[in-house]
């Protein structure tokens, strides 16, 4: 169990290694990328806009009681603007596509390997690693953070509306509020460590699609390992984000 | 046997092993210009594995493939790429690009391997290899759409439109019904008259061998057994090779 754990890494590895040498080399598949990170959008944007704004409306009415007991309730918009732009937006949009994008490569891959259409795209002069994998993770690389700061605009919207529900904060107070709290320290590492979600998300749907054993099983057990290795993976990387931002106290 | 210059492909003590598992234990064999050759041999002995060798897909463990005179494990790609146009490759499981057209499926060789050709020549290509195989209807079809006979067909279609020297078809009859087998099989030869290619076909299904083969060899134990026309094989005192022909 031990053992495999450690062999698993260490092909995981060497298959990112692979990833880093293949991407420098022409010729690069410009079009495919672009096809890749049209549907990375097109498929995750309605579901993290609204899994975005439950969170943020739901947040923000939850807090509201413990402030109003320290008779703080002035800082409701302060404090959720802090743990939705740092914390939930980015990691509820990580864990949506690790869920639809992830499984989604590891299937497609997947089921590509075991009807030899990784092989057939080899001989027809087409190196699979880069047309397939490379594209796939530059995609997720590219669409994860721009679907993330999409999520922290719509959850402080759905934030606005909590606080709304029991006293009138107006339009602009609240965004001013949430604009005189949100510092760089804020936001950069916030964004920088979703480039790094997009990463974990697309190679590992990679890796696991293209290992997948024979057989239509084989392939669902892609798609399923895809998610959950990758999806634990976003927590690694959140709690190394933490630990480095506190290095450097940015939090 | 012929003279060595009308061999496009030569091998010689080719072994390859996965782990434990010894598949090919010191495989001769060649390949005569204009001939189909039929390797016959039980699920699992290794056929696809041999072809896949041949193509460069698989690296053998030691050995030499010389294919229309490239010696396959020594390519670069690039190199590789350039013979691949030579060699055609029929997939048992077809290996049509399931999100892509048919149009679009037989397009790819072409565009990937670097033949620029005009839009309307490339209609024309694909036009000629959907007629060949009789489907030229099929060409803004979805795979999903067609029959197991119809994929069969348009996966020829697309490896016939860089019109090889070489076809490698792996188990082209499996799991088609026998009248749809038999219609392959007729094309397969049909093909080998049309552009004099030469091709090796790997099966186990004997109506096949019946139309197909010019030659048949046998790959038992990782080797090839026995070779020679259908009627010899069939009227072989060898018990190994006796259980092919009598199903
Ligand atoms: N990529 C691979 N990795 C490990 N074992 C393989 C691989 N490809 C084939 N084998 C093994 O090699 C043997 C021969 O396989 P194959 O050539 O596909 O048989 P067949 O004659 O039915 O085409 C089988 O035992 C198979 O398990
Ligand atoms: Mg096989």
């Amino acid at each position: 169990m031990i053992k495999n754990i450690f062999i698993e890494v260490g092909l995981i590895a060497r298959f990112t290694g692979r990833f880093f040498r293949e991407l420098f080399k022409p010729r690069f598949e410009f079009g495919e990328f672009l096809r890749q990170c049209y549907f990375i959008g097109n498929k995750s944007l309605p579901l993290v806009a609204i899994t975005a704004f439950i969170m943020g409306l739901v947040i923000t009415i939850q807090s509201r009681p413990t402030l109003v007991e320290f008779g703080a309730e002035a800082w409701l918009p302060k404090m959720i603007s802090v743990s939705l732009v740092r914390e939930i937006a980015p990691v509820i949009t990580a864990l949506i596509c690790a869920g639809k994008i992830g499984s989604g490569i590891g299937a497609e891959l997947g089921s590509m390997k075991v009807t030899e259409q990784i092989d057939a795209m080899d001989v027809s002069g087409t190196n699979p690693y880069k047309f397939l994998v490379v594209t796939r993770v530059m995609a997720t690389i590219f669409m994860i953070p721009i679907l993330a700061i999409l999520a922290d605009g719509v959850s402080l919207y759905g934030g606005y509306l909590g606080a709304n529900m029991h006293e009138t904060v107006s339009w602009s107070l609240f965004w001013n509020q949430v604009f005189n709290t949100l510092h760089y320290a804020d936001i950069i590492p916030s964004i920088l460590k979703t480039f790094f979600f997009g990463f974990v998300i697309g190679i590992i749907g990679c890796y696991k699609g293209f290992n997948s054993a024979n057989g239509t099983e084989g392939v669902g057990q892609s798609a399923n390992s895809a998610v959950v290795v990758s999806s634990l993976l976003v927590f690694v990387i959140d709690l190394l984000a933490v630990q480095i931002t506190d290095v450097l106290h940015l939090n | 046997m012929k003279q060595d210059n009308s061999d496009v492909i030569t091998i010689r003590d080719l072994y390859k092993s996965f782990g434990d598992n010894k598949v090919l234990n010191g495989v001769n064999f060649d390949l005569h210009q204009g001939e189909n050759a039929v390797v016959l041999g039980k699920s699992g002995s290794g056929k696809s594995v041999l072809i896949k060798c041949i193509i460069g897909l698989l690296k053998p463990d030691s050995g030499s493939i010389t294919v229309l005179g490239n010696n396959v494990t020594e390519l670069d790609t690039a190199s590789l790429d350039k013979m691949r146009v030579k060699v055609g490759f029929l997939f048992q499981s077809n290996a049509l690009y399931d999100s892509m057209t048919v149009r679009d499926n037989l397009e790819f060789p072409l565009r990937r391997h670097w033949i620029k050709t005009e839009k309307s020549k490339m209609t024309d290509l694909v036009m000629e290899a959907l007629t060949n195989v009789g489907l030229p209807h099929t060409i803004d079809m979805m795979p999903v759409e067609l029959s197991g006979g119809m994929r069969k067909r348009i996966a020829l279609a697309r490896t016939l439109i860089l019109k090889p020297d070489i076809i490698l078809y792996d188990e082209p009859t499996t799991g088609l019904d026998s009248i749809t087998g038999k219609e392959i099989s007729h094309l397969i030869v049909d093909i080998q008259k049309k552009y004099n290619t030469s091709s090796i076909i790997i099966s186990h299904d004997i109506n096949c061998v019946r139309i197909v083969a010019n030659r048949v060899v046998m790959l038992i134990d990782g080797k090839c057994h026995a070779s020679g026309t259908y009627e010899e094989l069939e009227n072989s005192t060898d018990n190994k090779v006796k259980q092919f022909f009598e199903q």
